[in-house]
């Protein structure tokens, strides 16, 4: 076996598995503290490293997407505490005509007093759930999910095509929310405002979701998942320790989610799961004897981006257990949120990648157009020369590797 | 090489087989040629020889298909990838990577090839297909044609025994069709690759094909012969076979050459006729400008000051090498995107300024992706939606489909049609409410030669009432047929403008079949030459 081919001139970018490492860590710090200021720290963090890297790919828009979804978040929160109640007590902001409901249906009300602290826990909470969006739009809008797929180590590979799905379906919706407005255009029916958004919503979803699949079958045709003859024991011993290391690592994530529901925040959980989960990999990976063209190597530039994050989370989870004050935000008494300097200090560790990473240039020097083709925008132009004088006499040489 | 044992294919909830009691063999090193109508299964065809038919679609398969020995009932398509390489219909949908490169070899990766043979085939492929500028260029980047290009680069790389493609051709300009086929040719000459294509545009193909297999659609059997033996009654044939029938030749031919060698006593019937000569052009007033357009997508410049003027009434092709910028100067007609520079006008408005009611009621585009424009959940829904749109009276945009492809089945949904199917809805949906100004990406991809010929009635009507299109084909038979007016781009620019009959007659790239055939006298289409016969024999 010779050595593999190093990536081509001006085209490296960072592994995609160290920008999901690194947005999966701030969205793990995000859900370990209440405290606003420190939610619109981690959010700004996130959107300022996605604003400083992300390349012009058509998936990159998926942060302005989910950044908007957030935004919605909140507010579909704030309405439901508003209408249905959370009725707090404490300071009275307005009052609502209450509706009079019978009594099968005690302990929901509509209406009512509504009151600061009730507004205030619902605005936190939404926040929260808003930079956990954010930070899955931010790895999909700077990790090439082609390049993840073709990351994916191959013992996965018995659940090929959903998790071919699942992977891409996020960036092939916000790619199909173009399209589809592109399209509706040219078809005369409104693109923006409710009734655009109502026509918008059912396209957008079924075209994804067939770009998904026609994906997980382009890639089946093309030998994805094909396996070399193994020892059975080998491949029982693989799939069981993954499987058990998987169902440990949720079990940790939720540890480190949910603070306290596991001892030591869940984080032996993860280790060991993830032990368990590298070992099946690597017996399981012998199933299939892939090799790689260009592969995507994991130099310090990737070490720098997961590292900043797992420095995020770690404080975060550190300041929780040590139970360091202004973590949570208390609601009552109601007063202004404290900021907890150590944790500030360690989300903005989060910001390392907006430097550490390097550019990636999708568009290389000899010219790329920034759009993707979409219902006549196509950008039918070719910066290379004419076909014509371009094709070689000879045909392609059967290689001794065949 | 390819075997098909009384196989019987029918969709989840089709009342009749797509594919009926089909027995097929394609000998290894052989060119095989599947030609019919439109939806009549062809691409069904295809897609079971490597197992996505019925693994990936559903449906009911009873028979045996046999590949190189192997069962698809055994083999799943990711088993077959090292025989069988597969392009599909609609190269940019079946792209698994995001840089040409790394789509390369894919599939050598997944064959776990040893990285040094990947590199040179990558190479070999690179300069085969013409591709090595784009090499680390994004794939959503790409023209249409380039993405055909990439897309048969990516399965020739795994080096596989057989070959499959569907319309390997319909997106590329006449040059590099000829290229791809010759290499095509090539490789089953020198290295005994099985190729089995089916393709729309038999003028392209057939000179190559060693056997041609009739797929008819609608249950009938299958033939199966040599492309001349087949051509004699296929409903489907060139201008070139056309010719011959109409001439009397025996063997019909299937290249310009052999139809030259033939020729003789047809000129000598027509040395009393003159061709048609070029008509002045329409008079109508301007329906649309662009004022030294320029636009760019990134540091490329796909349209460069490009000027045109387009009258009522005129019928202007627009023609050019893959990546020319033909799609991008429709776009902008359309207002998909405000130029960089220049000024757009469309009947007194700028189209990107419009709100989607007013667009339509001035521009009507059909995409390349015909799919696009599409997302009823029925034909008839798609059609009573496109005549509320645009306030037509209900029933009209089924009548419009009705008479490009008639008897389409209205209960289904537009994603299970045939691509030849779906541009012909999405043409009717566009064409229905008669806009002054109709754009037309490539009308004809996917779509038979009866059906071409309906699609040329339509236009030559609209044009008649007043309507102009403008439409980028690569067709250069559709050019010949309907044009007024064409233009060739090239990098951008406006390198010739005029009447469509000395453009394409002047040029050995665009020249149609029959001008070929009957150079230097400018003859375009098998229809010119029977009127004139049929004069001739009127006076004779």
């Amino acid at each position: 076996m010779s050595r593999p081919v190093l990536a081509g001139p001006g085209r490296r970018g960072l592994h995609p598995g160290a920008w999901w490492l690194w947005a999966a860590c701030m969205a793990g710090a995000a859900s370990r503290t209440t405290n606003p200021i420190l939610l619109v720290l981690i959010g700004a963090v996130v959107l300022y490293v996605a604003a400083a890297r992300r390349t012009d790919a058509p998936w990159s828009r998926s942060i302005v997407v989910f950044l908007r979804l957030g935004l919605v978040v909140i507010l579909i929160r704030v309405v439901l505490v508003i209408v249905f109640g959370n009725r707090l007590p404490g300071h009275t902001l307005f009052t609502l005509p209450q509706v009079p409901l019978p009594s099968w249906a005690a302990g929901v009300s509509i209406g009512g007093p509504v009151t600061a602290e009730a507004v205030l826990a619902a605005v936190v909470q939404g926040l929260r759930l808003a930079v956990v969006l954010v930070c899955f739009g931010a790895a999909n809008s700077l990790a090439s999910p082609y390049r993840l797929l073709r990351c994916l180590p191959a013992v996965l590979y018995e659940a090929g095509v959903a998790i071919t799905v699942s992977l891409s379906f996020a960036p092939e919706l916000v790619m199909a929310i173009t399209d589809v407005r592109a399209a509706r255009r040219l078809r005369g029916r409104p693109t923006r405002g409710l009734a655009g958004l109502r026509g918008t919503a059912v396209p957008v979803l079924e075209r994804a979701l067939d770009r998904s699949l026609q994906l997980a079958s382009s890639m089946d045709a093309r030998g994805y998942g094909r396996r070399v003859p193994v020892a059975r024991g080998a491949r029982r011993t693989a799939t069981a320790a993954t499987a058990c290391g998987l169902l440990l690592v949720v079990a940790g994530v939720y540890g480190v989610l949910v603070a306290g529901s596991l001892p030591g925040g869940g984080i032996p959980f993860v280790a060991v799961g993830a032990v368990l989960v590298g070992a099946g990999l690597a017996v399981g990976g012998r199933r299939t004897n892939r090799t790689r063209y260009r592969p995507d190597p994991w130099l310090l530039p990737e070490w720098l981006v997961s590292g900043s994050g797992i420095v995020a989370l770690g404080t975060l989870v550190v300041a929780g257990v040590l139970g360091v004050p202004g973590l949570q935000y208390v609601l009552s008494p109601l007063r202004l949120p404290t900021l907890p300097v150590v944790a500030a200090v360690g989300i903005l560790v989060g910001l390392v990648p907006a430097w550490a990473a390097p550019v990636e240039r999708t568009s290389s020097a000899r010219g790329g157009p920034t759009s993707r083709p979409v219902a006549g925008t196509a950008p039918d132009t070719g910066a290379g020369p004419a076909p014509d004088d371009a094709v070689s006499t000879v045909g392609l040489p059967r290689g001794n590797g065949a | 090489m390819i075997r098909f044992n009384d196989v019987t294919f029918t969709y989840d909830g089709a009342d009749r087989p797509t594919l009926d009691r089909v027995d097929l063999v394609v000998g290894e090193g052989e060119l095989c040629v599947a030609v019919g109508p439109t939806g009549s299964g062809k691409t069904t065809l295809l897609r079971a020889v490597n197992g996505l038919v019925p693994h990936f679609t559903g449906g009911r398969l009873s028979g045996d298909v046999l590949v190189d020995g192997r069962s698809t009932r055994d083999f799943p398509p990711r088993e077959l990838a090292d025989v069988v390489g597969m392009v599909g219909q609609n190269p940019a949908a079946s792209f698994v990577t995001d840089v040409v490169e790394d789509e390369l070899a894919y599939t050598m990766e997944n064959l776990g090839l040893d990285p040094a043979v990947m590199r040179r085939r990558v190479e070999d492929a690179l300069d085969l297909l013409g591709l090595h500028d784009l090499r680390y260029r994004p794939l959503a980047t790409l023209s249409g044609g380039q993405q055909q290009r990439v897309a048969i680069g990516a399965v020739l790389t795994a080096s596989p025994r057989v070959l499959v493609l569907d319309e390997p051709t319909s997106a590329l300009d006449p040059a590099a069709a000829e290229e791809v086929l010759a290499s095509l040719t090539r490789l089953v000459h020198d290295l005994g690759l099985t190729v089995l294509l089916a393709e729309h545009r038999l003028e392209r193909v057939l000179p190559f094909a060693d056997t041609v297999v009739l797929v008819p659609g609608r249950g009938e059997p299958l033939s199966v012969g040599s492309a001349a033996d087949i051509m004699v009654d296929s409903p489907v044939a060139p201008p070139l076979v056309e010719l011959g029938r109409l001439a009397g030749w025996h063997p019909l031919p299937l290249s310009v050459r052999d139809a030259r060698r033939l020729v003789a006593p047809l000129r000598e019937r027509l040395a009393g006729s003159e061709p048609p000569k070029a008509e002045p052009r329409a008079g109508g007033p301007a329906v649309a400008r662009l004022d030294r357009v320029t636009v760019r997508f990134g540091d490329l410049v796909a349209l460069d000051a490009c000027e045109l003027e387009v009258r009522a009434g005129e019928v202007v092709a627009v023609m050019g090498r893959n990546g020319s910028g033909k799609s991008t100067l429709l776009g902008q007609l359309a207002g998909v995107r405000a130029p960089n520079s220049g000024r757009v006008d469309v009947a007194g408005a700028d189209p990107t300024a419009l709100a989607p009611r007013d667009l339509v009621a001035r521009v009507g585009l059909v995409p390349q992706d015909a799919g696009l424009l599409l997302y009823g959940d029925s034909v008839a829904a798609e059609c009573v939606g496109a005549d509320r749109d645009t306030g037509l009276v209900p029933g009209a945009t089924a009548a419009v489909l009705d008479r490009i492809l008639p008897g389409l089945p209205t209960d289904r949904h537009p994603r299970d049609l045939s691509e030849g199917q779906r541009l012909a809805l999405a043409l009717a949906v566009v064409l229905a409410p008669a806009p002054p100004l109709l754009l037309l990406d490539e009308p004809t991809r996917g779509l038979d030669y009866p059906g071409k010929a309906r699609l040329v009635t339509l236009l030559e009507e609209l044009a008649a009432a007043g309507h102009a299109v403008v439409m980028a084909t690569h067709d250069v038979e559709l050019v010949a047929r309907v044009a007024t007016r064409a233009v060739v781009l090239a990098e951008g620019e406006v390198v010739a403008d005029g009447p469509a009959r000395d453009v394409v007659c002047h040029s050995p790239v665009f020249a149609p079949q029959v001008a070929k055939v009957l150079a230097p006298d400018p003859w375009l289409t098998v229809d010119e030459v029977r009127d004139a016969l049929e004069v001739e024999a009127v006076r004779g």
